[in-house]
């Protein structure tokens, strides 16, 4: 773990090294707000809940985190630090592991730092606070499943466009997995296994369980497991691609 | 001596090509292993290999007595590498990579702060430490990709291309560094400038299309040119005839030829039989006759004209080769 822990921690220093950071939390905090704000019409329904807030962080993540997840691995690939790292006595999990959690970390400290709109809603009513925590935690976990794929899609490719448009796409899916658009369709001819088996792959259908104030098992698991999925896929990866 | 490199077969190929075609080393501390080649030959490729960065197709690779297939953490750890170009983290400091370079490599605190310092005083970075490295010029980002190899004091170094780009002074400075270490380490050092070669290596491997193809020091390999140790004379232009013919006589002169002739001068050259030395009875023959020399000395056969003797030794290269040919003749 101490190989994981360094590793991290160079990466999560490095992001706060370059205007990557300012410009994404800015972005971040801002997007998330005014999407609250302006679509979600957050004042205007008074309600005291973050609802509206949340609502919208499926579809925003799938721009945001592809843009900090594209560069894990396209960057090592291409500036040749990948050939650095994977000769120091450390394993490749080590590694991929050290960069997600230093990438998912930063994305904490982001969604973090949109608190304010949390002591807002406070301030003006009050809310659910528990639904709100729950909520936090599915976004983060949320954040978490998109920046495993990224990572995973970022290994097989030097070039970051690439990497962010595929790993856009891949969550894009995994999104409509579970809007009654692709589910009606489903419907229609295929058995109901399968389509609840689709609607359980969704992010959506997990996220708004979460932000109603609901963590179950189910939804942990399928949050973990995706993510332990892909960086196990991300190791492979990386063991298949490092030399290119 | 203690065998700290051996690979035994390396094999690796790269769709069809073969980029790597059973190559076999073995190197010792205390040697300085000079890996020449073409580009493309394989070079940096076996160095992947040796370092564990690649899995080769077939083969072993053991650093240090520990194999690198069954157990890499291990056998990284007694290796220090500098890739081809230098590469390291740009928007870090070159303090805080190095920092990162000891804590992976299990230095903490002050143990990992004094670790830093003396590689930074040994190469020669202390006025550029808190600067960015991708700011820094071609030859202190080499520096400091030569620090993050020698930082935990490896038996065994692997130096790819560690002086290419860099200006004379830097170069000797590398040059001086890999001599101090080269005592208590086994050093692979790959490069197209073979004077470094003679400067640096006590023994010269050449490559090419993935095999072994001479193996030996620099004077070994420098005997192998037939004009190795034949001794060059220049004299009057019109003594040329009296010249030629006194050097024929010598015993151990396989043959004569008349270099250039130019300014009322000649440059003539005596071929040693057996690449051994003539030089002394060259001399002596020449002034038995009272022909007057201008000067007289030894062609050692350049390294250069051996590399390219080896590694073009087939297939379109007969045009190349036809001037030392006709000489012979």
């Amino acid at each position: 773990m101490r190989n994981v822990w360094v590793i991290a921690k160079r990466e999560f220093v490095g992001y706060f090294n370059t205007a990557l950071a300012f410009v994404f939390v800015v972005i971040f905090v801002a997007l998330t707000s005014a999407f609250a704000f302006y679509v979600g019409n957050m004042f205007g329904r008074g309600q005291a809940d973050l609802a509206p807030f949340f609502q919208y962080h499926p579809w925003l993540y799938l721009m945001l985190v592809p843009a900090i997840a594209m560069r894990l691995w396209a960057e090592e690939r291409k500036s040749g630090t990948i050939e650095l790292l994977m000769t120091l006595p450390i394993a490749p999990w080590q590694a991929i592991l050290g960069k997600y959690l230093a990438a998912w970390a930063f994305i904490g400290v982001a969604l973090v730092l949109t608190f304010p709109i949390w002591i807002t809603v406070n301030v003006l009513g009050n809310p659910d606070n528990g639904v709100i925590f729950a909520s936090y935690i599915g976004s983060f976990l949320m954040a978490g499943a998109y920046l495993a794929i990224g990572s995973f899609v970022s290994a097989l490719t030097k070039n970051q466009v690439i990497a962010f448009i595929v790993s856009a796409l891949i969550c894009f899916l995994f999104i409509m997995a579970g809007l009654n658009l692709v589910l009606g369709f489903m419907r229609e001819w295929a058995p109901a296994f399968i389509v609840s088996g689709l609607e359980s792959m969704s992010f959506l259908s997990h996220f708004q369980l979460i932000t109603k104030g609901v963590i179950s098992l189910p939804t942990l698991i399928f949050y973990l497991s995706l993510i332990a999925f892909f960086l196990f896929a991300n190791t492979l990866a990386i063991e298949q691609k490092k030399a290119e | 001596m203690t065998e700290l490199i051996n690979t035994h077969g390396l094999i690796k190929r790269f769709g069809d090509i073969t980029a790597v075609n059973g190559i076999s080393l073995t190197v010792q501390r205390g040697e300085v292993l000079g890996f020449l080649g073409p580009n493309g030959a394989g070079k940096s490729t076996t160095m992947k290999m040796i370092t564990g960065f690649l899995a080769p197709d077939a083969g072993s690779v053991t650093v240090g007595g520990v194999d690198m297939a069954s157990d890499p953490m291990r056998a990284k750890r007694s290796i220090g590498y500098l890739p081809e170009g230098a590469p390291a983290y740009g928007d870090m400091t070159g303090r805080s990579f190095l920092k990162f370079i000891a804590e992976i490599r299990g230095f903490d605190g002050a143990d990992r702060d004094r670790k830093v310092d003396a590689v930074r005083d040994r190469t020669g970075l202390a006025g550029v430490m808190d600067q960015r490295v991708e700011t820094l010029s071609k030859g202190y980002k080499r520096r400091v990709g030569l620090a993050q190899a020698i930082l935990h004091d490896p038996e065994v170094l692997i130096l790819d291309e560690p002086t290419d780009g860099l200006d004379p002074n830097q170069k000797y400075h590398v040059r001086t560094l890999i001599e101090e270490m080269a005592a208590h380490k086994a050093i692979v050092v790959s490069t197209h400038i073979l004077e470094e070669v003679e400067a640096v290596c006590s023994r010269a491997v050449i490559i090419d299309r993935g095999r072994v193809v001479a193996d030996g020091t620099a004077e070994e390999l420098q005997r192998r040119l037939p004009y190795h140790n034949a001794v060059a004379v220049t004299v009057a232009a019109d003594a040329t005839g009296p010249a030629l013919a006194a050097m024929k006589s010598v015993a151990g002169v396989r043959g004569v030829e008349e270099v250039s002739s130019a300014n009322g001068h000649a440059l003539l050259r005596a071929l040693s039989a057996d690449t051994g030395e003539i030089i002394g009875d060259v001399a002596a023959a020449l002034r038995d006759k009272s022909i007057s020399v201008n000067q007289i000395y030894v062609e050692r056969g350049r390294l250069d004209d051996v590399f390219r003797e080896i590694t073009t030794s087939d297939g379109g290269s007969a045009a190349d080769r036809s001037t030392s040919g006709g000489a012979n003749a």
